[in-house]
């Protein structure tokens, strides 16, 4: 008789060593000498999701390292009902310029769940991190200037529907200071705005080193022929992605020299608008068998890591963006980019060094023609890319800066106590 | 061996960049902007936007002259203010002032550009540092030899880079250090000269590890 051995098999914690291989001992010694400072001292982030979307992605890597730094952090979830969080989808989109009219009740409600969760969340920590819209209010809890608080914004704010900005605003001026990914994103505001740039994990399933094999077995999969070269896009399948005009780029490209097109993304099923531009990338397309459009699941990072590491060049001709993770995924993998410059891109994409950036669809195709066309640039670029990748995007240095911001609040402080010099 | 009177502490430094409330979108603003900015804004883009930028060993000087050539397409003055080597400056409103006067004469000769709207804006913003210090001294340069060889990027930017700031530009903590502590003027000096825009930080370590080698086997 068999008999089944059963086992339960724990995922393997992420420690700051495993980083060593990839930054260097004198890096992460670098990052334990700053924290040493901030030894202890307690911490809180506070945000309205636990799971899906960028910001939640990243406090699920930085908390756990400033943990194992010392520090003593918490995250926390803000809860709301269903009104509440369809208020703040709509307070994003008129974030982003999106046309709104907001009643008297919809402010009456956010604030009703600020209020709520003013009261049941542990608002006391000498750092209090409150990301984006959702939470703003929640500076309501602040009694005396105690503790340093600070407003992350995730979002571009460059132009915001008036209205709901109104009435943010007053909240966000009561903060220490405001946290943009961008200069772009940002407003003229009375308190200080400091840089904080997003960031990527190189050793999550996204960007991790693959097996040659596992990518050959996903290129075959999709019937993606790696002897020609291969441009790719990344992006759900959104008008402001702009895939009709990938296409259109690489139609120019085709015409000189032989090459393949991947656009990969998910969207389509979900969003009723994602469908139409699928349908009608499809229609631009027409029956081009080097044009790969896949309409990929949540759940394929393994699979978007590997169509970016087989890639000859990575396209991003998003017509306006945020700060563009997906651009700094292929920089990490040494790919050569073609990329718009708006939102984030020309903070990554430094033209002519990182990568190159367009401003048309020719010129897309231009840049892509220039870098098939010049195989030593296109590796030259790739590598200061993923240079500057390491140097500043990654989830170490996300680490680094708050701990920064810390040391900077408390030396304010210090400074406040002492009293002016005389 | 000499021994120094006092020795060289090791110190790492970490920045996080504040966004001022002034940007350009032109070359007029760009102009008004370099006028008013803060010194500090003055050295972020130009010293500390080099330590940044440490891996572009290529055509990279400073943030002003890839602004115009990547915001604007003025592939002239782009080069003129990259042609701009900050090791020649001993005092900021200098660098300023061949900043202001480079953009100024291009706008005043080229008039029709010179309110044309940039790609994207250019936003003035300055660096606020926090130094800590690291393990380890040197009394000897031996010991120095050994600790510079597991020095981080943000180390060897604060006290090669950075340092100039302090040192009123003329010199770096390294080639002061060998100088007064050490008394070794002439290893001071080619440390000094060391090409800040040909190598990366890497290569700066390299070139700093292979002329104290020379000095320990003279």
């Amino acid at each position: 008789m068999s008999t089944v051995s059963t086992e339960t098999v724990q995922p393997r914690i992420i420690t700051l060593n495993d980083y060593v291989p990839l930054l260097g001992a004198p890096e992460i010694d670098d990052l334990r000498s700053h924290a040493e400072r901030l030894s202890g001292r307690s911490v809180e982030m506070v945000n309205s999701t636990a799971m899906g979307g960028g910001v939640a992605e990243i406090l699920n890597r930085v908390i756990p390292i400033m943990q194992e730094l010392g520090l003593g952090i918490r995250w926390e979830v803000m809860t709301g009902g269903n009104d509440f969080f369809a208020i703040t989808k709509a307070f994003h989109n008129a974030l982003h310029g999106g046309a709104y009219e907001a009643r008297p009740e919809n402010f009456a409600t956010f604030l009703a769940n600020n209020e709520t969760n003013q009261s049941h969340l542990n608002l006391d920590a000498e750092f209090v991190v409150i990301h984006d819209p959702q939470p703003v209010a929640l500076i309501n809890a602040r009694r005396d200037h105690s503790g340093h608080w600070i407003w992350r914004c995730h979002i571009d704010l460059s132009s915001p529907n008036r209205q709901v900005w109104d009435f943010l605003e007053p909240f966000v001026t009561r903060y220490d200071g405001a946290l943009f990914s961008s200069p772009e994103f940002t407003r003229q505001l009375s308190i200080p705005q400091y840089l904080f740039y997003p960031s990527i994990d190189p050793l999550s399933d996204k960007n991790r080193d693959l097996e040659p094999e596992y990518v050959q077995k996903v290129l075959e999969r999709f019937s993606i022929d790696r002897t020609r070269p291969i441009l790719t896009q990344i992006s759900r399948f959104d008008y402001l992605k702009d895939p009709i005009g990938v296409v259109k780029a690489y139609q120019i490209v085709k015409r000189y020299m032989d090459c393949q097109l991947v656009l990969a993304g998910g969207g389509a099923v979900d969003d009723p608008e994602g469908g139409a531009v699928l349908e009608e990338v499809r229609g631009v397309a027409k029956d081009d068998p080097d044009i790969h459009i896949l309409d990929l699941p949540p759940w394929s990072a393994l699979e978007i890591n590997a169509l970016q590491r087989a890639s000859t060049i990575i396209i991003q001709k998003s017509l306006r963006e945020g700060f563009g993770l997906t651009v700094t995924e292929a920089l990490w993998k040494k790919k050569p980019i073609v990329a718009s410059s708006v939102g984030g891109i020309p903070t990554q994409v430094i033209h002519k060094h990182t990568g190159l950036l367009a401003h048309s669809i020719e010129g897309t195709a231009y840049q892509i023609r220039l870098l098939l066309s010049n195989p030593a640039l296109a590796q030259k670029l790739g590598e200061q890319g993923h240079e500057h990748v390491r140097e500043h995007f990654l989830i170490t240095s996300n680490v680094k800066r708050y701990l920064t911001l810390f040391c900077h609040l408390l030396g304010q402080s210090a400074a406040l106590e002492k009293g002016p010099q005389l | 061996m000499k021994t120094a009177e006092q020795p060289f502490r090791f110190l790492t430094a970490s920045y996080i960049t504040q966004i001022g409330n002034q940007k350009a979108n032109n070359l007029l603003e760009l102009a008004d902007g370099l006028a008013h900015c803060s010194d500090a804004s003055i050295f972020h883009h130009t010293f500390q936007s080099l330590g940044r930028h440490h891996f572009i060993t290529e055509g990279f000087s400073n943030d002003f002259a890839q602004w115009v050539l990547a915001g604007l397409n003025r592939i002239s003055l782009a080069e003129q203010l990259a042609a701009l080597d900050i090791r020649d400056y001993v005092a900021l409103p200098d660098l300023r002032r061949d900043l202001q006067r480079l953009v100024d004469d291009y706008c005043a000769s080229k008039e029709s550009q010179a309110s044309q709207a940039a790609f994207e804006a250019f936003y003035f913003c300055e660096s606020l540092q926090i130094a800590v210090p690291l393990a380890g001294e040197a009394w000897t340069l031996e010991e120095f030899r050994n600790r510079l060889a597991s020095l981080s990027h943000a180390s060897l930017e604060f006290h090669f880079l950075a340092s100039r700031l302090r040192l009123h530009l003329s010199t770096n903590d390294f080639s002061k250090w060998f100088a007064d502590e050490l008394h070794l003027p002439a290893l001071a000096q080619r440390a000094n000269r060391i090409d800040i825009y040909t190598n990366t930080l890497e290569g700066v370590q390299e070139r700093l590890l292979s002329l104290i080698d020379r000095e320990l086997a003279a």
